[in-house]
């Protein structure tokens, strides 16, 4: 009687650690850039993935458990993301780590991940696992197997389509790891198309004027100009070529702020004639049916905490990216970070974004960066760009609803 | 012209230009740092506070930034008197300016910052204006208005600070605080008071220069972070506490960045003018305009 009572105790107290156990959340860590330069970005992406956690939550959480975010602020700093996802890991005890945005803040927490051996799902960096070659890095983005060639080939494709063809280009860009990314990829396509690089030049990313960068791009007479550069520099490289008045076929590429509202405002009619990378375009809007699932909450909710009020840009993406990670811990039905790698490198996705696969280095498996180039905005109002007729887009073929019109400046006529 | 002599004078008009608003930017650490002795590091966020409300009076009104910095400027001449007397009864009072001092102000830098992020959100925002698109050409020189405006602006806010700096009884008094505290006090003249006020002064002149920030440049909250180390270096390179220091400081720098932008590359800029600045300190260990 002794022995059944002890062993009924036993078992009451072994159910109920692992009814504790199943109802305990289930911890993802991340940095997010919530002040600094990328904020803007950060926010949003925050806000996208905040409603994946309240979606998967309202469904009852992933294995039976709630999902619950552990989250700090990088300030955009790279040098305080190590410090960030050790403690994370360490003092947090997360189960699962994703990145914060972009290519800053990515590349120093991945040799951290590779020290833990932990899954690292990644937000918009431009091939920071390039010299790592992590094998549980994956990345959400659409730029291709190459990303930094993946990333520039639309403008270089586009360029090499007019007659005549360029033969010269410059480049330039800010001193910072995306910026670099993009110039590399802008230089491997002028080599393959036997373009002569005729400017190749950085600048400091707190520049103020870069009018005198502008007139010695124009000294050069470049055919195209290629440009990577972060919102602040984007903004000032516009403003410099219109008040410069710069001459040439082509000018963008690599502009990253084009793509959400603020800039987009800010500037108005001088993005006439612009070429860029975009992700989403309303002109081919049939072709990303898969977005309308999230950009209504996400722009209701934008519009309260002053980010993005468009949305088409990243937070798809970092929704996609929460998605991806709880269809590996579904499937695999824990959080061993081995077999999620081995689970999210075998499968393709369904996603908020369409059909996502990995490439064997943890990029997108096939390149969907559009390059468009902007042309007819007449005015600084967030109204001219809620629907089509604003944006022409160049590459890839599939999306294709025009062809460049250059050069530049006939544009701003 | 020939290009090559027409890309010279337009990196020296450029860079005049853009010393012009280094200028603006740099002469209130030139009256807190040079002359007070104030380390004000959080300069930098009261500069991006003035470019909000300037940003918020153009954005729901229509309020030219600037005007509105100046019609505005005796609140931030009030905020800078407020800032002074915690400072002074926190820690200049008790000898504890130094170490504790610093992390105040790198206290008040963070918390304006996170108070700016609360209220405005951490997009990119820029003033618009009937000149910031607008640049005048004359014989192949370029004259962009979103800059050569700020630059009159700034250019009348230096002039205006060193008349009534030299030509005033409380200006000479802030001159004297900076030479000798005890002779002014034998004066009888309240050194903590011309201290204070001139120190609200330094601040007023940030909430011009916040303006001036964005007509040229789109804005986030922790903008100013990056232009702490120019700011103090236009103020070492002029002379501490010289007002026209401040300003040929600025120009010289400014000519410096765009001449190197133009004709040996923009990520040489920063090598450039910090080497500029070793180079005057090595020469004129006080600066350029330094006693």
């Amino acid at each position: 009687m002794k022995f059944r009572n002890m062993l009924a105790a036993a078992l009451g107290a072994l159910a109920f650690s692992t009814s504790a156990v199943a109802q305990q959340p289930l911890k993802i860590g991340f940095g997010m850039s919530l002040t600094g330069a990328l904020a803007g970005n950060g926010k949003a992406a925050l806000i996208a993935m905040e409603q994946w956690r309240d979606d998967v939550n309202a469904k009852g959480g992933l294995l039976g458990r709630k999902i619950e975010f552990v989250y700090y602020d990088d300030q955009t700093s790279p040098a305080s993301v190590p410090a960030l996802y050790t403690k994370l890991m360490d003092v947090d005890k997360v189960d699962l780590v994703v990145s914060g945005y972009g290519t800053a803040v990515i590349a120093p927490a991945i040799p951290i991940m590779m020290q833990r051996n932990m899954c690292f799902m990644t937000l918009f960096g431009l091939n920071p696992n390039g010299k790592f070659n992590y094998d549980k890095y994956f990345q959400i983005m659409p730029a291709g197997p190459d990303p930094s060639v993946g990333w520039s080939k639309g403008y270089f494709d586009a360029a090499m389509k007019m007659n005549p063809k360029p033969k010269t280009v410059a480049i330039v860009g800010a001193d910072a790891e995306y910026p670099h990314g993009a110039m590399a990829g802008a230089r491997a396509h002028a080599k393959e198309h036997g373009l002569k690089v005729v400017y190749d030049k950085t600048y400091p990313p707190n520049t103020v004027d870069y009018a005198p960068i502008v007139r010695a791009i124009q000294a050069t007479n470049p055919d195209l100009v290629y440009v990577g550069s972060y919102p602040p520099d984007t903004a000032g490289m516009i403003r410099a070529a219109n008040e410069v008045g710069l001459k040439t076929r082509m000018f963008g590429g690599g502009m990253v702020g084009l793509q959400y509202a603020s800039l987009r405002t800010q500037l108005g009619p001088l993005l006439n004639g612009v070429v860029n990378y975009e992700m989403y375009a309303p002109e081919v809007s049939k072709k990303f049916p898969f977005l309308e699932k999230i950009i209504g909450k996400y722009q209701e909710r934008a519009v309260k905490e002053g980010v993005d009020p468009l949305g088409y840009y990243l937070p798809p993406y970092a929704y996609a990216m929460m998605e991806v990670l709880g269809q590996a811990v579904t499937a695999t039905k824990g959080t061993d970070q081995a077999k999620l790698a081995e689970y999210i490198h075998k499968t393709t996705f369904d996603t908020v974004v369409g059909k996502v696969a990995f490439a064997k280095n943890g990029e997108w498996a096939s390149s969907r960066v559009l390059m468009v180039q902007f042309g007819g905005i007449k005015g600084n109002s967030l109204d001219e760009w809620k629907g089509p007729g604003r944006i022409t887009v160049l590459e890839p073929a599939e999306y294709k609803t025009g062809t460049v019109r250059a050069p530049f400046q006939d544009n701003r006529k | 012209m020939e290009a090559s002599t027409e890309l010279f004078i337009n990196a020296i008009v450029a860079g005049l230009l853009l010393g012009g608003f280094y200028a603006a930017v740099s002469v209130g650490i030139s009256i807190s740092f040079g002359m007070l002795d104030v380390v004000n590091i959080a300069h930098p966020a009261f500069i991006i506070l003035g470019s909000y409300i300037a940003y918020t009076a153009n954005a729901r009104f229509g309020f030219d930034p600037i005007v509105t910095s100046v019609v505005l400027s005796p609140l931030f001449f009030a905020l800078g008197l407020l800032l002074y007397r915690i400072y002074y009864l926190c820690f200049e009072k008790r000898g504890q300016e130094s170490l504790r001092g610093l992390a105040f102000f790198f206290g008040v830098l963070f918390i304006t910052e996170v108070t700016l992020v609360l209220v405005f959100g951490v997009d990119y925002v820029q003033a618009r204006t009937p000149y910031t698109d607008v640049t005048e050409r004359f014989a192949g020189i370029d004259f962009p208005l979103r800059l050569v405006v700020p630059f009159f602006v700034s250019l009348a806010m230096v002039i205006g600070l060193q008349f009534f700096l030299t030509h005033t009884f409380f200006g000479r008094a802030v001159l004297a605080v900076a030479q000798d505290q005890l002779a002014l006090r034998l004066m009888g003249v309240d050194p903590v008071r011309v201290k204070g006020l001139a120190f609200a002064l330094s601040i007023a002149t940030a909430g011009v220069a916040g303006a001036l920030l964005i007509v040229i440049l789109p804005v986030q909250p922790s903008i100013g972070r990056e232009y702490i180390g120019l700011v103090f270096a236009v103020c070492v390179l002029g002379g501490m506490g010289s007002i026209w220091g401040t300003l040929v400081g600025a120009l010289v720098l400014g000519t410096a960045e765009s001449f190197t932008a133009t004709f040996f590359g923009p990520s040489w800029a920063p090598a450039v003018s910090f080497g500029l600045l070793l180079a005057t300190l090595a020469f004129r260990p006080s600066g350029l305009f330094g006693r």
